[in-house]
C-alpha cells in the first residue's frame, strides 16, 4: 500500500488513487465470485456423482442418471476436428501473409480474415443450417462415404447434421485466431535467422521450414491453444448443427453433443434441482477447461516473445 | 547437387507457397461468402414492418422485429454501465499505477480468465446471480450477463492505449506541478480517448451478437418490454429461435435480422480501424 | 462527444420506464399449443390492450420447471405434472385444459406420393431403432401398395423436455412393453436413436429439411409446413388420420369421468374412430396469486379462453374441448385466489 503513503500526496490523488485501486480488485472479485458460485451451485450433483460423473455416459433425465462423457467427448472431438482442419489452413494463411505478401495487401487481408473473428456465433449458425448442412449431407459426406467409407470414421447415414458439420463450422470459427496469432509471431522471428538459411542457398520455402517456423513453434502451438479454448465454448453455431445427440459414436456422420450446446438446450427446461444443478456442473468443467488451456496458451505465446527479446 | 534435386527442391517451394496464396483464396472467400449469403437474403427480406412491428403470432406471415432490436439496445445500454466503468478504470490501474506490482499481474490473471469464460457459463453466473433471487427473468439479469464479458477487454484496450501516451507528455505535466490524478485524467486519458472509446466500440460490438448469455437471463418477449425488470426480446435470440424453426416467413425474418445484426457488428469494426489508422498516422 | 452521450440518455430514458402502461403477464411452456396460444394472446391483448400475456414455447419441461419456481406467472405443459413434481412446486398447481391435439408421425420420403399407415409396432420399433430401414417388412405390410426405399430412416426426437414427447412415449408405451421397459415415460427420455430438435419447431424443421427422416409433432406443425403425416392404428384395428372429428372421439370417454384436478391421458383410447396419440394440453395456474391485478388478468383470459377462445381452435386443427369439460373448468376457476 505504499502508494497511499508517499508524501506530497494530495487527498484528491488519495480519493483517486482508491477508486481505481477498488475497481481493481472488484474484477478480482468478480472472477472469483463466479468460481465460487459455479461450484456452490453444483452441489447436489457433485454428492451424488462424484467423480464419476466425468466418465458416465448415460444421459437420462427420467431416472435422474447423468453423465457428462458424451459431451466431454463431443466438446473434444468437435473441437479437435476444427483445429485438423483451422490449423494448417491457418498456417497457411499467416505464412502468406508475414513471408510473402507485400505490406499494401497483408495488412488490408489481416484486417479483412479478422473480420471473421467478429461474426457473430449466432450468424454462423445460420450460414451452418441453411448452406453448410445441406451441403454437407448432399455433396460431403455421400462423397466421403463413397471415397472412404471403408474407415468407420465416415460410415453411416448421411444426416447433414452431425460432428463433421460442426467440425467443419468451428474450423472456420477459429480459423482468424490462428491466423493473427500466428502472423504477429511470424513476423517476431528476427531477419538474422531468415538471412542465415537463405544465405546458404535455401529456397523461400525452405527458409519458412527450416528457420522460421521452428522458431516460431511454441508461438504457434500458443495460437492453437487459443483457438482450441476458442472452440471449446462455442455454443449456438455447434448446437445448431451437431445433432444434439448425446451419445458417443465413432463416425463423424453421427449427431453428437457437446457442454456447451446441452446447457443451452436443457437449461430452461431441466425439471428437478438435481438436473439444473448437474447442467450447471457441467458449466463448471467446461470453465475449468477453458482456464487451463487459456493459460495454457499464454505460457506459450508470452516464451516466443520473451525468447526474442533476449536473442536480439 | 544433382539438376534433379534442384527442380524437385524448386517445384517444392512453388507448390507450398502457392498453397498458402489457396489457403488466403479460401478463407477470404468463405468471408466473402457468409457476407455475401446474408447480404443477399437479408436485404430482400428487409422491409419496414421488420423495423416498426412486433412479430404475429406462429405460423402468420408477417410481423417484425422492432421489440428485439429495441431489446438489443436496452441490453448494450445496460451492458456498458457495468463493463464501460469498470473496464475502463481497471485499465486506467493497470496503466497507471499497476505495471509491475502483484496486484495489477493478478488482475491480468483474472482478465484473461474472465475473457477466456465461455458466453454460456456467464449466462449460468447471472443465471444465479439475478434471475433467481429476482425469481423471474429479466432485462437486468442479461446486461448483467454481457456487461461482465464487456469487463476484460475493456480493461486490456484501455490499458494498451495508455500505455501508448509517452512518459514525457506526463512528466511534462508533472512538472508543471499538476497534481497526479489531474494528469491522469486530464492529459493522459484524453490523449489516449480516441483508441480507447473505439476499444470501447469493439467490445460492444461483440457482446452485441452474444446469444447464449441470453438464453436463460434476458430469454424472449413477443411484445414491448418495459422497464428493465421485464424478460426482453433480442436480435441474436430471435435469430436463433427462427432459425431452427420450419416456417419459411421466419427463416425469411432471421435472414433480415442476420444482416442488421451483422452491419453493426461489422459496421463497428471498419469504423474502429478507419479511427486508429488515423490517429496511429496523425 | 456530449451530444452523443446525451442524446443517448434521453433515448434510453424514453425506452426504459413505460410509456403506455400494458401489464405484462409472463408463462411459458408447451410448444404442442404454441400455435394456438400465439393466436389466443394476440387476439386478447387486441381485445385488451392493457394485458399482455407474454407466451415462450420452450417446451412442456421448461414450462413445469419456471412455473414450479414461480420465475413465470403460468405454465403449459401436455405431460401433466405427476404428484412428485407437484409437490416440489413453490405453491399448490391447478391443471386447466385449453384444447385436444395430437401428435402425428411426419415424414420425409422423396419419391413417395401417398401417405402412410403405421402400426403401433412399426413405430415403436422404429423409435427403439429395432426398425431401420424404410421397407421393412412391418412398415411394408400396413402399406401394400406403396414404394417403398431402400433407405436407413432418420429419427428425430426432441432434444428439450417435451409434453409432446411425453404424449408419444405415453402411446408407445401402452403399446410396446419392450419401449416401456427400455425407455419410459416422461417429458425427456433417453432415447435409443435419434436426432434432437429443439421444440416443435425444431423436429419439424429437421425432418422438413432431411430425406427419410421420421419424426413426431403435434398436428398443425406438419399442416402448417405442408409436410405429409401418416395415419395410426388405434385400439379397434383402423388406421386413422388425425383430425379434429378423430381426436374428439378419442376425448369422449375421458370427458364423461374427468377427474377433479383434469389431469387424464387420452392416449390409445377406445372407440372405431378415434386418434390414438392425442391429448388434452394444459394450463398450469397458481392456486394462489399474489398479484390481484395479475390474478384478475388471468381469469379473466381463462374464461373467454373458455367461451370465446375455444371458437379459433379448429381452425387451427385443434379440437376444442367438450362441453362438459369446459362446465368443469368454469366451475373451477373459482379455486384461484388472487
Amino acid at each position: 500500500m505504499a502508494m497511499f503513503r508517499r508524501p506530497g500526496v494530495s487527498p484528491a490523488d488519495r480519493l483517486f488513487r482508491a477508486t481505481v485501486f477498488t475497481v481493481a480488485i472488484s474484477v478480482l472479485l468478480i472472477t472469483g465470485v463466479i468460481a465460487f458460485e459455479l461450484v456452490r451451485n453444483s452441489r447436489l450433483p457433485i454428492e451424488k456423482f462424484g467423480w464419476g460423473f466425468l466418465w458416465g455416459t448415460t444421459w437420462d433425465p427420467v431416472a435422474e442418471q447423468f453423465g457428462a462423457l458424451p459431451f466431454l467427448y463431443g466438446t473434444l472431438v468437435s473441437s479437435g476436428l476444427a483445429l485438423l482442419i483451422a490449423v494448417p489452413v491457418g498456417l497457411g494463411v499467416a505464412i502468406f501473409l508475414s513471408e510473402l505478401a507485400p505490406r499494401w495487401l497483408s495488412d488490408p487481408v489481416t484486417f479483412l480474415v479478422e473480420l471473421l473473428a467478429a461474426i457473430p456465433s449466432v450468424i454462423y449458425g445460420l450460414v451452418g443450417i441453411f448452406v453448410l448442412v445441406p451441403l454437407v449431407r448432399n455433396v460431403l459426406e455421400p462423397f466421403l462415404s463413397g471415397a472412404l467409407g471403408f474407415l468407420p470414421l465416415f460410415r453411416g447415414a448421411p444426416y447433414g447434421v452431425g460432428m463433421l458439420t460442426a467440425g467443419l463450422l468451428l474450423a472456420m470459427m477459429v480459423v482468424p485466431f490462428v491466423v493473427s496469432v500466428s502472423r504477429e509471431i511470424l513476423m517476431a522471428v528476427p531477419h538474422s535467422q531468415r538471412e542465415a538459411v537463405l544465405s546458404l542457398g535455401a529456397t523461400q520455402w525452405e527458409m519458412v521450414r527450416i528457420a522460421v517456423l521452428p522458431y516460431a513453434r511454441s508461438g504457434i502451438m500458443g495460437s492453437v491453444f487459443l483457438a482450441l479454448a476458442r472452440a471449446l465454448g462455442e455454443t449456438m453455431a455447434v448446437t445448431m448443427v451437431i445433432g444434439n445427440r448425446p451419445e458417443i459414436r465413432l463416425s463423424l456422420f453421427e449427431p453428437g453433443y457437446t457442454m456447451a450446446a446441452v446447457i443451452a438446450n436443457e437449461f430452461t427446461e431441466a425439471t428437478s434441482d438435481l438436473y439444473v444443478q448437474t447442467l450447471i456442473e457441467i458449466g463448471l468443467v467446461l470453465f475449468a477447461v477453458t482456464i487451463l488451456v487459456n493459460a495454457l496458451a499464454r505460457l506459450l505465446i508470452y516464451n516466443v516473445f520473451t525468447k526474442v527479446e533476449v536473442r536480439e | 547437387m544433382t539438376p534433379g534435386l534442384l527442380v524437385r527442391r524448386r517445384l517444392a517451394n512453388v507448390l507450398m507457397l502457392s498453397l498458402t496464396g489457396v489457403c488466403t483464396a479460401l478463407v477470404l472467400g468463405v468471408l466473402f461468402f457468409i457476407l455475401g449469403y446474408i447480404t443477399y437474403h437479408g436485404i430482400s427480406a428487409l422491409d419496414w414492418d421488420f423495423f416498426t412491428k412486433l412479430p404475429k403470432p406462429v405460423g402468420e406471415k408477417g410481423g417484425g422485429m422492432a421489440n428485439a432490436i429495441v431489446g438489443t439496445v436496452k441490453l448494450l445500454a445496460l451492458a456498458s454501465l457495468i463493463g464501460v466503468p469498470i473496464g475502463f478504470l481497471g485499465g486506467v490501474y493497470l496503466s497507471e499505477y499497476g505495471r509491475k506490482n502483484t496486484l495489477g499481474f493478478l488482475m491480468r490473471y483474472a482478465a484473461d480468465i474472465l475473457n477466456g469464460i465461455p458466453s454460456i457459463v456467464m449466462g449460468i453466473f447471472a443465471y444465479t446471480i439475478v434471475v433467481l433471487p429476482m425469481g423471474h427473468f429479466s432485462t437486468i439479469a442479461g446486461g448483467v450477463a454481457l456487461g461482465i464479458m464487456m469487463i476484460p477487454i475493456a480493461v486490456r484496450s484501455t490499458e494498451e492505449f495508455l500505455k501508448l501516451v509517452p512518459a514525457s507528455i506526463r512528466e511534462a505535466a508533472l512538472a508543471l506541478g499538476l497534481h497526479e490524478w489531474k494528469v491522469v485524467s486530464f492529459v493522459v486519458i484524453p490523449t489516449a480517448f480516441r483508441g480507447i472509446v473505439t476499444g470501447i466500440m469493439l467490445d460492444l460490438a461483440r457482446v452485441a451478437g452474444e446469444t447464449a448469455p441470453l438464453l436463460f437471463t434476458a430469454f424472449s418477449n413477443r411484445f414491448w418490454s418495459r422497464g428493465w425488470f421485464e424478460p426482453t426480446a433480442s436480435l441474436p435470440v430471435m435469430i436463433y429461435t427462427y432459425a431452427v424453426a420450419p416456417y419459411d416467413d421466419w427463416h425469411r425474418q432471421a435472414w433480415a435480422a442476420g444482416m442488421v445484426l451483422l452491419m453493426l457488428v461489422l459496421g463497428a469494426n471498419i469504423l474502429a480501424r478507419l479511427v486508429l489508422h488515423r490517429q496511429l498516422k496523425g | 462527444m456530449k451530444t452523443i452521450i446525451a442524446t443517448a440518455l434521453l433515448m434510453i430514458s424514453l425506452i426504459g420506464p413505460a410509456w403506455a402502461e400494458p401489464l405484462l403477464v409472463n408463462g411459458a411452456g408447451a410448444t404442442f399449443p404454441y400455435p394456438v396460444y400465439s393466436k389466443w394472446f394476440d387476439e386478447y391483448a387486441k381485445m385488451n390492450p392493457d394485458i399482455h400475456i407474454n407466451y415462450q414455447s420452450i417446451g412442456s419441461g421448461g414450462g413445469i420447471r419456471q412455473v414450479s419456481e414461480l420465475t413465470v406467472d403460468f405454465g403449459a405443459t401436455d405431460g401433466p405434472m405427476n404428484d412428485e413434481q407437484l409437490s416440489k412446486a413453490k405453491v399448490k398447481l391447478l391443471h386447466f385444459p385449453t384444447v385436444l391435439g395430437a401428435d402425428v408421425p411426419t415424414y420425409n420420403i422423396p419419391e413417395l406420393q401417398g401417405e402412410l399407415n403405421f402400426t403401433p409396432q412399426a413405430l415403436a420399433g422404429i423409435f427403439l431403432g429395432t426398425i431401420t430401414k424404410w421397407n421393412d417388412p412391418e412398415i411394408a405390410k400396413a402399406n401394400p401398395g406403396a414404394k417403398l426405399p431402400d433407405k436407413l430412416i432418420i429419427v428425430v426426437h426432441r432434444s428439450d423436455g417435451s409434453g409432446t414427447t411425453y404424449v408419444w412415449v405415453d402411446y408407445l408405451s401402452k403399446v410396446s412393453p419392450e419401449w416401456k421397459e427400455k425407455v419410459g415415460v416422461g417429458t425427456s427420455v433417453n432415447w435409443p436413436t435419434g436426432l434432437g430438435g429443439k421444440g416443435n419447431e425444431g423436429v419439424a424443421g429437421l425432418v422438413k429439411q432431411t430425406p427419410y427422416a421420421i419424426g413426431y409433432v403435434e398436428l398443425i406443425y406438419a399442416e402448417q409446413n405442408k409436410m405429409p403425416y401418416g395415419a395410426v392404428q388405434n385400439s379397434e384395428g383402423k388406421f386413422v388420420k388425425a383430425s379434429i372429428a378423430a381426436v374428439t372421439a378419442a376425448a369422449a370417454g375421458a370427458s364423461k369421468a374427468m377427474p377433479a384436478d383434469f389431469r387424464v391421458s387420452i392416449t390409445n383410447a377406445p372407440g372405431d374412430k378415434t386418434y390414438p396419440i392425442a391429448s388434452f394440453t394444459w394450463l398450469l395456474i397458481p392456486e394462489k396469486i399474489d398479484d390481484p391485478k395479475k390474478g384478475k388478468a388471468i381469469t379473466g383470459f381463462l374464461k373467454w379462453m373458455l367461451k370465446d377462445g375455444q371458437g379459433m381452435a379448429p381452425a387451427l386443427l385443434y379440437a376444442p374441448l367438450p362441453k362438459e369439460v369446459v362446465a368443469m373448468e368454469e366451475k373451477a376457476i373459482g379455486q384461484i385466489k388472487y
